[in-house]
């Protein structure tokens, strides 16, 4: 027997209502499959995974502090993926904006104004929007693959950062280990609720550009503009839309949310430039865009969820003694189940028994 | 397929609940026993650093009784920016009594939840902040590992000449690289050595590569600062000698590993532990070395017995404590003079060392 799948004639709108939550539930049961096979108890286990980073207050605000940098840039992201352009360098983005963000608090560390923090904030954002620049032109003028040129910019950016806290801005008083001076209380993003935990202001940046982009995409023109270059690019200069500029905005929209989500992490969860400042947020964020369908209200839901499911990991680490590695193949299941009932929107799945040669008209899935 | 679902949601639903009286129920009888609670910045199958760290805690709760008198937690993998905050939160709120932070970029978050738990003890590795009561710190003497391959290398070489894979250019490495050199000029003062720098701690594919350029630049021996088995592994392929780092990587080279510094936490987490327990736990900053026992040197293989007497002899003259491997006369790498005869270089200086000695051929990274 084989197992094809045949193309529908339109997107179903049962699958695409349930798709999330029978992901969740097969998610559920291979885990459930897999801590059992482990030796650990599966239900305590998943209770671990899902339920407990949910049932303290200050696990709440730890998964605001995982989601906000995963929102931020994935919302930006999404305006980048809709128009067709290929963003893959948001680590970088984030990275220079945390550079560029903290360079106030760096060169003028006396100067205590209410102004700091907003200029840091705008600063982060344009270092950001200005790197991603690069790719943007490159690929507006010579027409360079965005993929690579943004991409090999990461390194760039990162090896930038780590020769700047170990050479010029290294903290003279950290006895030459390499991180920067620790930033002035009035240049750290406050805490929305500190006595409760330390979640700053990071998440309300998020779900103010996640709704802001929303707004942009589905009632502007911009929007339909953005959308029209990223599925048609003909359609598009019929219509007037000039596929340069929207390579540009796209990737100078998402560049500066990325700087702003660099400046705002650094300002906020860590208080310095260090050479090791994100675990990866500007790549988790591609799935986390993808993961809520480029719709930047999805994102929202996208960012909580892959945040929960680090925290979750840890705490099912700590509390059932799962190792690290069966936390990220859980991870992956979750994104993979998530894709792959994804698929079934656009396709429907059909059992043929082998002796039967396939029929003509069948058209084989391949997007 | 909905119904389906929905009954096995209903059962999943109810299985949780249960499972949540469970966990409330069983909190309650475990609170005699201490809780030590272990963060490690790489995996603990690395072999290298964070296995010993891992070991070491294995070693601890064997030498107190088991199980039932210590409880183990750990986390693999954590990063080293925001991430590390919520680590060690976690471990403060979830019943540890002691929690070990095993890399210094968890410094700043070690201090800051420490200010939030002054109940619980925290034990950061390697660094220098201690901010609160409850923060320990703790180190160990690798240079004097270090010291007993420089004399093995220099005897060892026939290329007088040794390649170093080296992580970071922080003080720690950077002075068990000139630890090295010393070492090996005590042997032959034109040794060489050279360095090159993998930017990481733990990724096999960049140390194999770094390894494979100096053998390609003719060394004949290789040290490492790195915690994987990969450089050992390309040496034996190369048919050369190398020393293996943290853990005792014999098994990964029978015929290639001459020794290796065994990082050895047992005794210190053990000593720790116990003052928890018995309530005699002080702050306090220790760097202890082969003295201690903090610092061990693998058997010594796959060199001869004249070679093995003069590592012998190093390592005896350092454990007693008759000889420092920092005593003067040390020349700096820009021919300026560093510590004058039967001069012995200050801890604080040793900490922050940021300068190579003589006969290192690499500009270290500024």
């Amino acid at each position: 027997m084989r197992i094809e799948l045949v193309k529908r004639p339109q997107r179903s709108k049962l699958f695409a209502a349930i798709s999330p939550f029978l992901a969740f539930l097969l998610t559920l049961l291979a885990g459930a499959l897999l801590f059992a096979i482990l030796g650990k108890d599966p239900i305590l286990t998943l209770y671990t995974y899902f339920v407990e980073p949910l049932t303290e207050v200050w696990s709440l605000h730890e998964l605001a502090i995982k989601a906000a940098p995963l929102i931020l840039i994935a919302v930006g992201l999404s305006v980048c993926f809709l128009s067709n352009n290929w963003n893959i360098g948001a680590e970088g983005q984030f990275t220079i904006g945390a550079i560029t963000g903290a360079i106030i608090p760096l060169y003028f560390p006396e100067w205590n104004s209410f102004a700091v923090l907003p200029l840091m904030l705008v600063m982060g954002a344009l270092g950001g929007a200005a790197y991603a620049a690069i790719p943007a032109v490159l690929k507006a003028r010579f027409n360079t693959n965005e993929i690579l040129t943004s991409l090999m910019l990461v390194y760039v950016a990162q090896l930038f950062l780590d020769w700047l806290v170990r050479g010029p801005w290294r903290d003279p008083a950290a006895m030459s280990f390499p991180q920067a001076p620790a930033f002035p209380s009035w240049a750290i993003l406050p805490e929305l609720f500190p006595s409760s935990g330390r979640a700053n202001w990071g998440i309300v940046f998020a779900v103010v550009a996640a709704v802001a982009v929303w707004f942009l995409l589905k009632k502007t023109l911009k929007g339909f503009e953005v959308r029209v270059i990223g599925q048609s690019p003909r359609a598009g200069r019929f219509g007037g839309f000039s596929t340069a500029k929207t390579i540009i905005f796209a990737f100078l929209l998402s560049g500066a949310l990325a700087g702003l989500a660099g400046i705002s992490e650094v300002s906020g969860a860590i208080g310095r430039l260090q050479p090791v400042i994100s675990p990866g947020y500007g790549f988790a964020a591609i799935i986390v865009a993808f993961l809520g369908r480029l719709n930047p209200l999805g994102i929202i839901a996208a960012g909580l969820v892959l945040a929960l499911s680090y925290l979750g990991g840890e705490a099912a680490q700590i509390a059932v003694g799962v190792t690290d590695k069966t936390v990220r193949a859980f991870q992956g299941m979750l994104l993979f189940f998530v894709l792959a009932c994804d698929t079934l929107i656009l396709y429907r799945i059909r059992f043929v028994r082998t002796a039967v040669s396939p029929a003509k008209e069948v058209s084989y899935g391949h997007g | 397929m909905t119904t389906q679902g929905t009954r096995a949601m209903r059962k999943l639903l109810f299985a949780l609940a249960a499972s949540a009286a469970m966990l409330v129920a069983g909190g309650a009888s475990a609170q005699e026993k201490v809780k030590a609670c272990f963060i490690y910045v790489g995996p603990i199958g690395d072999f290298g650093y964070s296995y010993q760290h891992h070991q070491g805690a294995l070693e601890m709760q064997k030498n107190i009784g088991g199980e039932d008198k210590v409880e183990i937690a750990y986390l693999e993998s954590v990063p080293e920016g925001a991430d590390a905050e919520r680590a060690i939160e976690r471990f403060a709120r979830s019943g540890c009594n002691i929690i070990f932070a095993t890399s210094f970029g968890f410094m700043d978050a070690t201090n800051k939840v420490a200010g939030r738990f002054p109940d619980v003890k925290f034990e950061h590795a390697t660094g220098f902040k201690r901010e609160h009561p409850n923060v320990s710190t703790y180190n160990s003497r690798f240079y004097e590992g270090r010291y007993v391959q420089g004399v093995i290398a220099a005897k060892m070489s026939k290329a007088g000449m040794a390649g170093y894979i080296a992580s970071f250019p922080i003080p720690e490495v950077v002075m068990g690289i000139d630890a090295f050199v010393l070492g090996a000029q005590s042997v032959n003062p034109d040794f060489k050595v050279k360095v090159v720098w993998a930017n990481t701690w733990f990724d096999p594919g960049k140390e194999a590569d770094a390894a494979k350029a100096l053998v390609d630049q003719g060394v004949d021996i290789i040290t490492q600062h790195t915690d994987s088995t990969a450089p050992m592994q390309i040496a034996h392929e190369r048919g050369i000698k190398a020393f293996g780092q943290a853990s005792d990587m014999i098994k990964f080279g029978p015929e290639t590993q001459l020794t290796s510094i065994v990082d050895d936490w047992g005794p210190y987490y053990t000593q720790q532990v116990k003052a928890v327990m018995d309530g005699t736990w002080k702050q306090h900053d220790v760097w202890g070395g082969m003295k201690e026992g903090h610092v061990v040197m693998a058997p010594y293989t796959n060199m001869p017995d004249d070679v093995k007497k003069a590592a012998e002899e190093a390592e005896a003259k350092i454990k007693s404590g008759e000889f420092n491997p920092f005593t003067g006369p040390i020349t700096k790498q820009d021919g300026s003079e560093w510590l004058k005869q039967g001069e012995v270089a200050e801890d604080s200086v040793l900490l922050g060392l940021n300068f190579y000695v003589k006969g290192v051929d690499d500009k270290l990274p500024q």
